[in-house]
């Protein structure tokens, strides 16, 4: 789906409200930029170039460096996502028990490779700098969920549940 | 004041929490309620306990039972069984992994009986969204002493004196650092507090964040008074949100208590904070990434000097210090230098608070005096190695430090001794790793994180990395060539002595290390095609063993390329240009007469 970037879908979809609420908070704080872009991909799920070019205009820092922060950073995302975020902790921990077979697992059963998205929208597979719950190894969040040593065979029931 | 005769302290840090320890506790609290013993018994959420393999983790005050894995219906019988009727439940509670005995008592297991607590010295024991349990433990007092009776040149002195050093790797002496800013003249300066943890493996600044934030608060704040600052940041990675979360309802509260904000206890001081959440990018831990980002600019690293003490966040005057150094501020002040100066060896004082994970018995916290031994720490504190195997290597400081191995078993753990070794501290991640390890896929690993997260401003560290990546990506695919070792040596000296920033300095320590400890096992793969450890898919074999060999055929059956064959009752045999190396097989068999090798 293709939008407009005269504006005028701004009316249509609620979403670009709150945007502005935000943008109006920071006009003209370019220090702002990261925590704004956080809230930006909060509410759209990733981060448009129509977007980009309302930050950068509020913010009134230039579209090529807020391009550039956008794609700095690995938490921004310029595509879509799917409904339902895995993701692969490959921290230390959990690389030396065994997330890497969890991976690959999980790609063989959604087809897909890292960073992409199921073609019916609903999972996005991706890797995961440590989470911190090294105790657990190997880990994998789906959305706000943790699911903590998991061994392969568990793979698919976890899926399952979705 | 309802007075309680018992109190369960319920771990909420984010490993228990992903271990469903709230439908743990939200069960404890409906039955103790359905008892009618809510008045006499009190449930508290507290932090990180340090035990995080063993959660959800309850801890029954006043005799400090310490029942492990707690579920929703496990909770219910302890409230019953011990909280009614006073009959602990044996089957809940904690086993010690070397001697199998039942131990009782939190005061009784090796793993917390060994440390010493300052940093964490509340954590896991208070409830980390109430400040009233902050101070009730000395919270805030120091600020108070600080601010109404010291000079700014005493509780610098103070810091200088208690010889603490930089937790967050380098170990820079942290009075010189706030020395320097306080003497940088500029009528706007910033404190900033590095809670960017990157180093995969360590979580003690998460655990601090999480479970007693109000004294990197009060820490701050007397950084603020001691260098000349108003306002300060906490700089947290985005990957911690319960940190997050935490730390604003403490700064919200210690703003509405007057702790922080303007007018401090009444002297006139300000300062305040602010908190500004990361966006993935392990160079925003590099002090002046860390600063870019802040601004909200790329977290590229600048040359040094300037260092941030005189031109940091915004080109001011800035004091960096990252979370656990901060966490050791308010009891160096209220129990004075000498005393922590008297803890740890002669050049690190004081504790460190070391993050042990991977093939380790008890994974979790632990904070130990500096000096301990590696043996200490990994057999005698974290229980051993489960399964039996034997210990081949710890890393520590992450992907920028080294490994250690059995020949350093008695070494000392403090900064001096592990350079020497040719690892680091570093932020005090601990990763052990078993005989099943492979030290040029361990190498691999880390490479391929440090140049995923090279930032790419200056060349030796984004292509030097990426070079070294494929030498090592060669070598276990089993495509290593004459040489590869030289060259991977050659490479690494010129990446460590002309990249910009620590990252890039730093990034080729794991596989010099790992090379002058185990390079047998890279000319192995080399030139003998073989992965010691059994690691490396490309270099396995999937042999049966005559002897072993039932002829049941159930490998046949379950192998996904028909690689194997055979007749029912008589030797089966692995053809090997059908193998797939997938293993199904090894796992399968039932009289373990596949082996890998």
């Amino acid at each position: 789906m293709s939008v407009c970037k005269c504006g005028a879908n701004a009316e249509l979809d609620p979403r670009w409200e709150i945007l502005e609420d935000i943008l109006n908070a920071h006009r003209g704080n370019a220090g702002a930029l990261i925590q704004v872009l956080h809230a930006a991909q909060d509410i759209f799920g990733f981060v448009s170039e129509e977007v980009q070019e309302r930050v950068a205009e509020a913010l009134n820092v230039p579209l090529s460096e807020v391009y550039g922060v956008t794609t700095f950073y690995s938490l921004f995302s310029l595509k879509p996502r799917g409904q339902f975020k895995i993701g692969v902790c490959l921290g230390t921990a959990c690389y030396v028990r065994g997330a890497a077979q969890v991976l690959t697992e999980l790609e063989k059963e959604l087809s897909i490779k890292v960073n992409d998205t199921t073609p019916d929208g609903k999972f996005t597979l991706e890797v995961t700098r440590c989470i911190g719950a090294c105790g657990l190894a190997p880990v994998i969040t789906i959305n706000e969920d943790v699911y903590g040593r998991l061994q392969v065979e568990k793979v698919k029931e976890v899926l399952a549940k979705y | 004041m309802n007075l309680f005769r018992s109190h369960v302290l319920v771990c909420a840090g984010a490993g228990c929490v992903s271990s469903g320890c709230l439908s743990t506790e939200a069960a404890l609290i409906d039955e103790i309620a359905q008892l009618g013993l809510d008045r006499e018994i009190k449930v508290i959420e507290t932090g990180c306990i340090g035990t995080c393999d063993l959660g959800p983790v309850l801890v029954v005050y006043p005799e400090g039972i310490f029942y492990r894995n707690v579920t929703p219906t496990d909770a219910k019988e302890i409230a019953h069984e011990h909280l009614l009727k006073g009959r602990i439940v044996q089957r809940l509670l904690y086993r010690d992994p070397l001697t199998s005995q039942i131990v009782q008592t939190y005061g009784e297991m090796e793993f917390f009986n060994r440390q010493l607590r300052v940093a964490l010295r509340n954590t896991g024991v208070i409830n980390p969204e109430a400040i009233e349990e902050y101070i009730a433990r000395d919270g805030y007092e120091a600020l108070a002493r600080v601010l109404t009776a010291w000079s700014r040149e005493e509780v610098i002195a103070t810091i200088k004196a208690s010889e603490l050093r930089g937790r967050g790797g380098a170990g820079f002496p942290t009075g010189l650092k706030w020395q320097f800013t306080a003497q940088a003249h500029s009528p706007v300066k910033y404190v900033v507090c590095n809670a960017d943890e990157g180093d995969p493996g360590a979580f003690m600044d998460r655990s601090i964040l999480e479970g007693d934030p109000h004294t990197v608060i009060e820490a701050m704040a007397i950084a603020g008074y001691a260098v000349g600052a108003s306002q300060g940041y906490v700089y947290v990675r985005a990957e911690y949100p319960l940190a997050v979360k935490r730390l604003q309802h403490a700064i919200n509260q210690a703003r509405d208590y007057g702790f922080i904000g303007d007018n401090i206890f009444g002297t006139g001081f300000r300062f305040d904070l602010e908190i500004r959440v990361g966006a993935g990018a392990f160079v925003c831990g590099e002090e002046t990434a860390l600063i870019a980002s802040i601004e909200g600019k790329r977290g590229e690293p600048r040359p040094r000097p300037p260092y941030p003490a005189t031109k940091g966040l915004w080109g001011q005057p800035t004091l960096i210090n990252n979370v656990e150094t901060f966490a050791n501020i308010c009891p160096i002040i209220l129990h004075g230098a000498q005393w922590y100066a008297r803890i740890g060896t002669e050049k690190s004082k004081g504790t460190k608070v070391f993050a042990v994970a991977g093939n380790i018995n008890n994974t979790g916290l632990v904070e130990v005096p500096m000096g301990i031994t590696l043996r200490q720490l990994v057999f005698d504190v974290c229980g051993g190695i489960p399964g039996g195997k034997e210990f081949k290597a710890a890393q520590t400081g992450g992907p920028s430090g080294g490994c250690l191995t059995k020949e350093h078993l008695e070494i000392s753990m403090e900064y001096e001794s592990l350079l020497q070794a040719g690892s680091m501290m570093g932020s005090g991640g601990l990763i052990v790793m078993d005989e099943d390890a492979c030290m040029v896929d361990m190498a691999r690993f880390f490479l391929d994180f440090t140049r995923d997260e090279s930032c790419g401003k200056c060349t030796p560290c984004r292509i030097g990395t990426k070079r070294m990546l494929e030498i090592l990506d060669r070598i276990t695919a089993g495509e290593g060539r004459e040489g590869d070792i030289d060259a991977l040596l050659v490479l690494a000296e010129n990446i460590k002595s002309t990249s910009l920033c620590g990252l890039g300095q730093s990034a080729p320590n794991p596989v010099l290390s790992m090379l002058k400890q185990f390079r047998a096992e890279y000319e192995a793969h080399i030139y003998a095609q073989r992965c010691p450890a059994g690691v490396c898919q490309a270099l396995l074999n999937f042999n049966i063993v005559p002897e072993k060999c039932r002829g049941c055929g159930l490998c046949a059956r379950v192998c996904p390329t028909a690689a194997i064959k055979g007749k029912p009752k008589e030797l089966y045999r692995i053809e090997r240009q059908k193998c797939v190396k997938c293993g199904v097989c090894l796992e399968k068999c039932p009289f373990g007469a596949i082996v890998r090798a």
